[in-house]
């Protein structure tokens, strides 16, 4: 690493998360000045951005070869008050607590009190959204039964497709400009609106070269006033560069890192979209650039790898927006989901790896950094060097990249009605959703607690944490005659906040295409040109809306130890069962351990277990997938839970699992934490049991002892594992490698670690089993391994 | 007995010490051997066996009875290996039978065996060698390849720490050696029984009769198996013995190296 990056990189690493109230104050003044009002709204919109570029303070920092921030200074977070408002209790907050903390100075605190408070205070569009809701979604919000994305951060999860690489801003707006000409006054009733929509992506466009054109003064300046030949020269060719991206499309490996890289910033800045922002297959969009320049000898492989690592840092300097209430908790960390996307397959459907996506690894590994997030696309046609160069950073432990299966990918994209081009060019984005980049608008809408239906279920509709009555009432459930009684009430209910949950998306979904279109993110997703139509209204080619399934461990070993007690081996009763979950299992330590030692789980490829998992993805895929939505999409399902497993546990009591209450769920599709004791085959048979292609996606993660990355055949041996769970379309598999904190938990909580393995040649036993003073050894080994 | 029956004490997905690629291992339970040093005690005996397995939980101990070792079909066995085909396919993996000694069981053996050719899976036979020659040359037909043991070169002291003579063991070897299966090598590091200047020089020696064989893998003593003597009640000869030097493992795995061409330490 040069000396430069390794200074950005510690920059970066260093910098302390700060609340900035620099955005929220420029848009309070905006608004205030009253002149926004003599304009339709997408067109305040836009010139809002527009007022935003021209005023917000602009930097660059020492030695960086790309240039632009969202906020003042490196992780000096914007906030958006139009959307979501913080008040002063929530700075306190967001200062003071001890994880993802954001320090709020005073002259700050100042600005919230005496002017955007103010101001804002009734009229955000979190204020909208829960005017219109309704109190029966109200109550299921509050008991946790689901989460609300849109509340405070704006519709997003989108990825950049070719096209933003190709086109500079004034290609786009000779784009609008057509359509604006082809507007059909006589017959089309809605080209008022559609007017507006283009007007403000023109404005956008302009916006964004203005902004640049800063830098390209600001860099002018500095090359003046540098003393040193070689930066010299750099700044006066950043400046170059600035000066012709994002106006026109870029030429150069350079000048196309810094071309994405304005219009992230630019994308948000304007609103603060779910997952940021991402550039998707980025060893794609610049191989081309790469391979010329490499050609031509204006590029060398050393100066690639430092343009890159300057980019990476970039990402790496904007924390997520900060977040207020209940999704703080379900999103409790720093990561925007930025997530690059490597290998898969061409347009042509060919193996799409090429030599940059090994230098990309490179610089993953070295960079080893939080953000942004890597992933391999893994196709049958990839070869295994790129799969086993992936697995090698994996045994580094840092959690990157996650793997996933490209012909699932292409599969659900496929069944969705996306063309198979639009599919190739597809990926994953956030943690593991499929998406069509660039042509698709696919916005995740709120994670769903599938126990807390259970726990409902089992309560006749009651929650009983606060025996409020807010599922539908129904039969005491000490009646149930059969688990199929119980399964069909279990049904009504997820129907139920189904409806509820939908109902709430569709007056949601409504208000951001009305009050919050996004000029500059729509001018880039195609077809909101073409259609003038705001990116979050439905302009874009494909819209759909997902609601992320939560749990799925926990409810089959919750409706498994049911079944098995309750009504197959009728040892317990339901009342005794109802009772035990009552009082959080104290006094029930038999019972306990019989539910979490003796009973078959989901991840052990037992089928007993297993077809629950697969019956309730069934029911939770049939109550949603397909319905309209407000945007002219269809609603679909993935399961995947950021940390709303956390969040959602702590919504849940005691359950027949022998989960104690508030404790959290099992996540993704994964196994609940330490109950697969059949090794990672079996857990992988377990998981490809339910139905991915029907599904945006999916998220397993499996653990690993540091020493099973030792040897080169264990690597080969994980290759294979991967490979054999995308034969059976799986979607996404991530490794995560044990540390010595992980064992000494083990040590304090066994029945939590069921599923560690010690691996000794011709021998292995679980962890679980081996003396203290074992147990001591093998921690002393892994923590030196690490 | 019945051929289409035997006793099985584990089954073991994934496993990957036992040959090529992703296996799933079948542990069969009996052995005519009682090496002191012994990793799976609850191996040796040919029946099932109870023993009171320890739960802990929210700081208290719960007590259950299991049983190690169950009779099982050929047909339940396939069951199992079958579910795990596509691992095999795609990692050139396959089926290892293990122990106990799993030439003790030959007709259900070559049952399973026979049913595992004709699914076209790789096979693996993990052994003590201590087996009638005529029970390896009825499985030999079905077998991809052998993990064979060779532990003490003389036979006294063979005797003394395995609880056989090796003679029977030596005559097997050379006979799959002519029969041209591949076979690897297995040498358990025992400190001061197996690990001597002497013993090592000597299999190295019989090695050197055998060109062919183009691997050993080196198996160092480890301190896990005490739990396993505990929690079945079993005394263990080795119980205060400290785990394998990892240098001086290396140093045996330089000299075997010599003369073979791949050896591992750990298999």
């Amino acid at each position: 690493m040069t000396e430069r990056i390794q200074k950005l990189r510690e920059q970066s690493l260093q910098a302390i998360n700060t609340f900035s109230a620099e955005r929220a104050i420029l848009v309070t003044d905006f608004y205030k000045s009253g002149e926004p009002l003599k304009y339709s709204i997408p067109v305040q919109r836009a010139l809002c951005f527009k007022y935003l570029m021209t005023h917000k303070s602009i930097f660059i920092n020492e030695g960086e070869l790309i240039v632009g921030e969202r906020g003042p200074a490196p992780k000096a977070t914007s906030t958006y008050p139009e959307v979501s408002l913080h008040t002063l209790s929530d700075l306190d907050i967001l200062d003071t607590r001890p994880k993802v903390s954001f320090k709020v100075d005073d002259a700050t605190r100042k600005l919230y009190e005496e002017q955007i408070i103010p101001y804002w205070k009734g009229k955000t569009q979190r204020d909208r959204i829960f005017e219109n809701l309704s109190n029966e979604w109200k109550q299921a919000y509050e008991a946790g039964v689901f989460t609300e994305f849109q509340e405070q951060r704006a519709p997003g999860h989108t990825v950049a497709g070719k096209k933003v690489f190709q086109k500079g801003m004034l290609d786009f707006k000779a784009e609008i400009d057509a359509a604006i000409k082809a507007l059909d006054f006589e017959y089309d009733t809605q080209t008022i609106e559609r007017r507006e929509q283009l007007k403000a992506m023109d404005i956008a466009a302009d916006a964004l070269i203005l902004f640049a054109n800063r830098y390209a003064d600001l860099l002018t300046k500095l090359s003046e006033e540098e003393t040193n030949a070689v930066r010299k020269a750099e700044l006066v060719e950043m400046s170059r560069i600035c000066r012709k991206v994002p106006a026109h499309a870029p030429d150069t490996f350079h000048e196309m890192l810094q071309h994405y890289w304005f219009i992230h910033v630019g994308v948000i800045t304007e609103l603060n979209p779910w997952d940021s922002f991402n550039p998707g297959r980025l060893d794609q969009h610049l191989y081309p650039f790469y391979k010329q320049e490499l050609e031509a000898g204006t590029l060398n492989n050393e100066w690639a790898v430092e343009l890159l690592k300057s980019f990476w840092v970039k990402f790496n300097n904007h924390p997520s927006p900060p977040k207020m209430g209940v999704t703080a908790q379900e999103s409790n960390t720093y990561t925007d989901f930025s997530l690059i996307n490597l290998g898969g397959v061409k347009e042509d459907g060919s193996d799409a790896v090429n030599e940059l996506t090994y230098i990309l690894l490179d610089v993953i590994e070295e960079m080893r950094i939080l953000q942004p997030s890597s992933m391999v696309q893994i196709s049958k046609k990839n070869p295994d060097r790129f799969v086993k160069r992936a697995v090698r950073i994996v045994k580094t432990g840092f959690g990157q990249p996650s793997f996933f299966n490209t012909e699932a990918i292409i599969q659900q994209l496929l069944s969705q009605g996306k063309s198979i081009i639009n599919a190739r060019n597809g990926g994953a984005s956030g943690c593991v959703e499929t998406g069509a980049f660039g042509t698709e608008a696919y916005i995740l809408t709120g994670y769903f607690n599938l126990n807390k239906v259970l726990e409902i279920t089992l309560n006749n509709g009651i929650d009983p944490l606060t025996n409020k009555q807010i599922g539908v009432q129904t039969l005491s459930s000490e009646e149930f005659k059969s688990f199929e009684e119980l399964y069909n009430d279990f049904e009504q209910q997820l129907m139920y906040f189904i409806n509820l949950k939908i109902e709430g998306n569709n007056i949601i979904e409504k208000l951001w295409g009305k009050y919050m279109p996004v000029p500059l993110l729509s001018l880039i997703t195609e077809d909101c040109i073409k259609n003038g139509k705001d990116y979050n209204a439905g302009g874009a080619r494909y819209n759909t809306s997902y609601i992320q399934g939560v749990g799925l461990g926990s409810i089959t070993d919750n409706l498994t130890a049911i079944r098995k007690y309750v009504f197959d081996d009728k040892t317990v009763s339901m009342a005794y069962l109802l009772q035990a979950m009552k009082v959080n299992f104290e006094g029930y330590d038999q019972l306990r351990h019989d539910v979490i030692y003796n009973t078959p789980k989901w991840g052990n490829n037992d089928e007993y277990a297993d077809r629950h998992a697969v019956r309730v993805f069934e029911s939770f895929y049939s109550s949603v997938n397909g319905r309209p939505t407000a945007r002219g999409g269809i609603f679909r399902i993935n399961m995947l839970p950021t940390t709303s497993h956390v969040y959602f546990g702590s919504k849940i009591g005691a359950m027949p699992d022998g989960r104690l209450a508030f404790e959290p769920l099992s996540e993704g599709i994964s196994p609940v934490q330490g109950a697969d004791r059949k090794g990672p085959t079996a857990v992988i048979q377990s998981a490809a049991k339910i139905d991915h292609i029907k599904t945006g996606g999916t998220l397993l993660n499996q653990k690993f002892s540091p020493s099973f990355f030792n040897s080169e055949e264990n690597i080969d041996k994980i290759v294979s594992l991967i490979r054999s769970y995308f034969k059976m379309d799986g979607h996404h598999i991530q490794f995560n490698v044990v540390d010595a904190d992980t064992l000494r938990d083990a040590q304090k909580h066994p029945e939590k670690y069921q599923d560690l393995i010690v691996r000794v040649a011709g021998y292995s036993d679980y962890f679980n089993d081996l003396g203290e003073s074992l147990q001591n050894e093998i921690i002393r080994r892994t923590a030196h391994q690490a | 007995m019945n051929y289409n029956s035997g006793f099985i004490f584990d089954i073991r997905h994934f496993s990957i010490h036992d040959g090529p690629g992703i296996r799933s291992t079948i542990f069969m339970k009996g052995c005519p051997l009682s090496c002191i040093w012994c990793h799976n005690p609850e191996s040796i005996g040919f029946h099932p066996e109870t023993y009171v397995r320890t739960n802990r939980l929210n700081g208290k101990i719960f007590h259950i009875t299991e049983t190690v070792g169950k009779k099982m079909s050929v047909e339940q066995v396939m069951n199992e290996i079958e579910n795990e085909i596509i691992f095999y396919d795609e990692s050139k993996g396959g089926v290892s039978f293990s122990g106990g000694e799993p030439l003790s069981q030959p007709n259900f053996l070559k049952a399973l065996l026979k049913a595992c050719h004709q699914k076209e899976l790789h096979t693996a036979i993990d052994t003590s060698g201590y087996a009638s020659t005529s029970v390896i040359q009825n499985i030999l037909p079905y077998v991809h390849l052998f993990l064979f043991d060779l532990k003490l070169a003389n036979d006294s002291e063979h005797q003394k720490y395995t609880g056989v003579s090796n003679q029977l063991i030596l005559k097997n070897l050379e006979f799959i050696y002519h029969s041209g299966k591949p076979i690897i090598i297995r040498i358990p590091l025992i400190q001061h029984i197996t690990d001597t200047d002497e013993n090592l020089r000597k299999i190295r020696a019989i090695l050197q009769l055998y060109p062919h064989i183009k691997r050993v893998d080196l198996l160092p003593f480890h301190t896990i198996a005490k739990s396993k003597y505990e929690r079945f009640g079993k005394n263990y000869p080795l119980y205060h013995a400290d785990p394998y030097d990892s240098q001086k493992a290396k140093d045996i795995a330089a000299f075997f190296s010599e003369t073979v061409e791949t050896v591992s330490i750990g298999g």
